[in-house]
């Protein structure tokens, strides 16, 4: 079949995803190691874990107001708006991911220019990138300035409760990572999805290209019942 | 303005109502008032000199009534003796007996009076004196440093017992400290060296400044020992705690010094470990949820297991469409 490369992350997007991705690493490998410190298996030593932490943490509110910025004002801004008819949408996309994807059945959402998240993956972006990231930043820096925090809710320590949310944020932010990582496998090859972010260029077969949603729909239709 | 209030009826209600808030602030303001409360009769007798800045001298042959100043070390402050932890005792409980005679004869300045140790020596769960030896303040301070250094036995009140919330116990605790190595003029007296700044000291620990308020400088600063209710084993700056974890972590020797006399448990009935400091901070590491953390391993796991499913499923049906 042929295929035909279109230019879906600009040079901007792929070096803010990869930093992004690096600090997000360091953010949870030293988060983890805190979390569960004990002096017979130290991960990292408490107080390097400490200082990386912060570091990172603080670059990545920097790093993610960066790429704010560009969802507010560049194109790719269009990709995270979510249109009518998209719980529909989503669960055709979850039957896919169930179903589908076994039997070798067409894409129902296949990239293209205008279309670069299916259902599934625009929503779990925009959890994850316009709620869970900034709540785990926000608690963060409520952590690295713990004198802004009401002492006491209900009778419970604010620290602890500010902490108890910013583990569980960064815990979902940790669940999230490993299915990514997953998904890099589940393009029309193994490394497809990888060579992708890396050179910006999403290689799309040109007939999936010219299909509507409604034809890919009958046609995904049609193969679950066959 | 009078005869509004005289000719409404909501006039006067608001002054009754605004009469209200007043009286509460009178009845509260004579509440805070704390009144000294010493029942012994002969320590009233010795505080009314002692315990007053002037004092008065009757000549006994000519009737003459000179007052004079009370010298500032010979001073009690009544209010703080009757709060401290030794103000249940009589004057001549430590003192001599002839201290009750006045002018106080000269032979007072010869006799032996209790010390500390008298005591409070040859007590195995406190082991003051067998632990203070040992200590940095005995070993470069030696005679130089006494228990009234730290404590002293006319106004000490034992913190740690001490109802109410930890910072002002650890603030209370941390004060014995900072006498001497927050103030230049009385750390001189004992040794001839520069106040180090104690800031820049620990500007290693992160968050310094919740260090402080939530934890004693005794917590890092002194040998800690399960078995001994007090710590007196004060260590030198190079052997003190620096390892984090030693409190960052669910065998956090917090439990075993700042809240020892709280800590029973090591997991609470939420299956928080070290949950009793959790009423007071948040320790990272040291406070964890058992049931969290069950429920966040299961939760991975089943997502590493949901994954490798699918992937074996891809696999699978991708060598069967290869194979036809």
């Amino acid at each position: 079949m042929a295929t035909k490369k279109i230019y879906l992350y600009p040079l901007w997007l792929r070096i803010w995803h990869h930093v992004n991705a690096l600090l997000m690493i360091i953010l949870i490998a030293t988060g983890i190691s805190m979390q569960y410190s004990n002096p017979s298996y130290p991960l990292i030593r408490f107080d390097i874990a400490v200082s990386l932490h912060n570091i990172a943490g603080i670059m990545l509110t920097l790093s993610y107001f960066y790429f704010f910025l560009g969802v507010l004002f560049t194109s790719i801004g269009r990709h995270y708006v979510m249109k009518q008819g998209f719980f529909k949408a989503f669960f055709q996309q979850a039957k896919y991911y169930m179903f589908g994807i076994f039997k070798g059945d067409p894409h129902p959402f296949p990239v293209n220019e205008t279309r670069k998240f299916n259902p599934i993956q625009q929503i779990t972006y925009n959890v994850i990138m316009h709620a869970i990231t900034p709540f785990t930043f926000i608690t963060g820096w409520a952590l690295l300035y713990p004198e802004t925090i009401i002492l006491n809710v209900f009778g419970y320590s604010g620290i602890m409760l500010t902490s108890l949310f910013h583990v569980a944020a960064g815990f979902l932010i940790s669940i999230f990572l490993v299915i990514h990582l997953y998904f890099i496998t589940v393009g029309h090859s193994l490394t497809a999805n990888m060579k992708s972010m890396i050179t910006g260029y999403h290689e799309v077969e040109e007939e999936n290209e010219i299909n509507s949603t409604e034809e890919t729909k009958k046609v995904t239709e049609s193969s679950n019942n066959s | 303005m009078r005869d509004w209030f005289r000719n409404r009826r909501g006039g006067r209600l608001i002054f009754i109502v605004g009469f209200i808030p007043l009286l509460f602030t009178i009845f509260l303001s004579t509440a805070s008032e704390q009144e000294v409360a010493i029942a012994d009769e002969e320590t009233r007798h010795c505080l009314s000199c002692h315990g007053s800045y002037k004092y008065q001298l009757t000549d006994t042959v000519t009737g003459d009534v000179a007052t004079l100043k009370m010298h500032s070390d010979l001073y009690i402050d009544p209010l703080a003796y009757s709060n401290a932890t030794h103000g249940t005792f009589k004057c001549t409980d430590c003192h001599s007996a002839d201290y009750t005679i006045h002018p106080h004869p000269i032979n007072t300045k010869f006799e032996l009076q209790y010390a500390c140790m008298d005591c409070h020596g040859g007590d195995e769960m406190y082991a003051i004196e067998e632990e203070y030896l040992k200590s940095i303040h005995a070993t470069e301070l030696g005679e130089e440093f006494t228990c009234w250094s730290c404590h002293n036995p006319h106004t000490y009140k034992l913190s740690d017992k001490q109802p109410g919330q930890l910072v002002n116990r650890v603030a209370m605790n941390n004060a014995a400290c900072l006498n001497c190595h927050g103030n230049i003029d009385n750390y001189a007296v004992l040794i001839e060296k520069e106040l180090p700044d104690l800031i820049k000291s620990h500007e290693w620990l992160p968050n310094q400044s919740l260090h402080f308020r939530k934890v004693r400088c005794i917590d890092c600063h002194a040998a800690n020992n399960d078995s001994i209710l007090v710590a007196h084993f004060v260590l030198p700056a190079d052997q003190s705690v620096r390892n984090c974890v030693e409190c960052h972590s669910t065998n956090s020797i917090l439990m075993a010094s700042l809240y020892k006399h709280q800590a029973v448990e090591k997991r609470n009935s939420l299956g928080f470990y070290n949950g009793v400091i959790m009423n007071e901070a948040y320790v990272i590491g040291a406070n964890r949820n058992y049931y969290l953390n069950i429920a966040s391993i299961v939760i991975f796991i089943m997502v590493l297991i949901g994954i490798a499913i699918h992937a074996t499923l891809r696999y699978i049906h991708r060598h069967k469409r290869h194979g036809n």
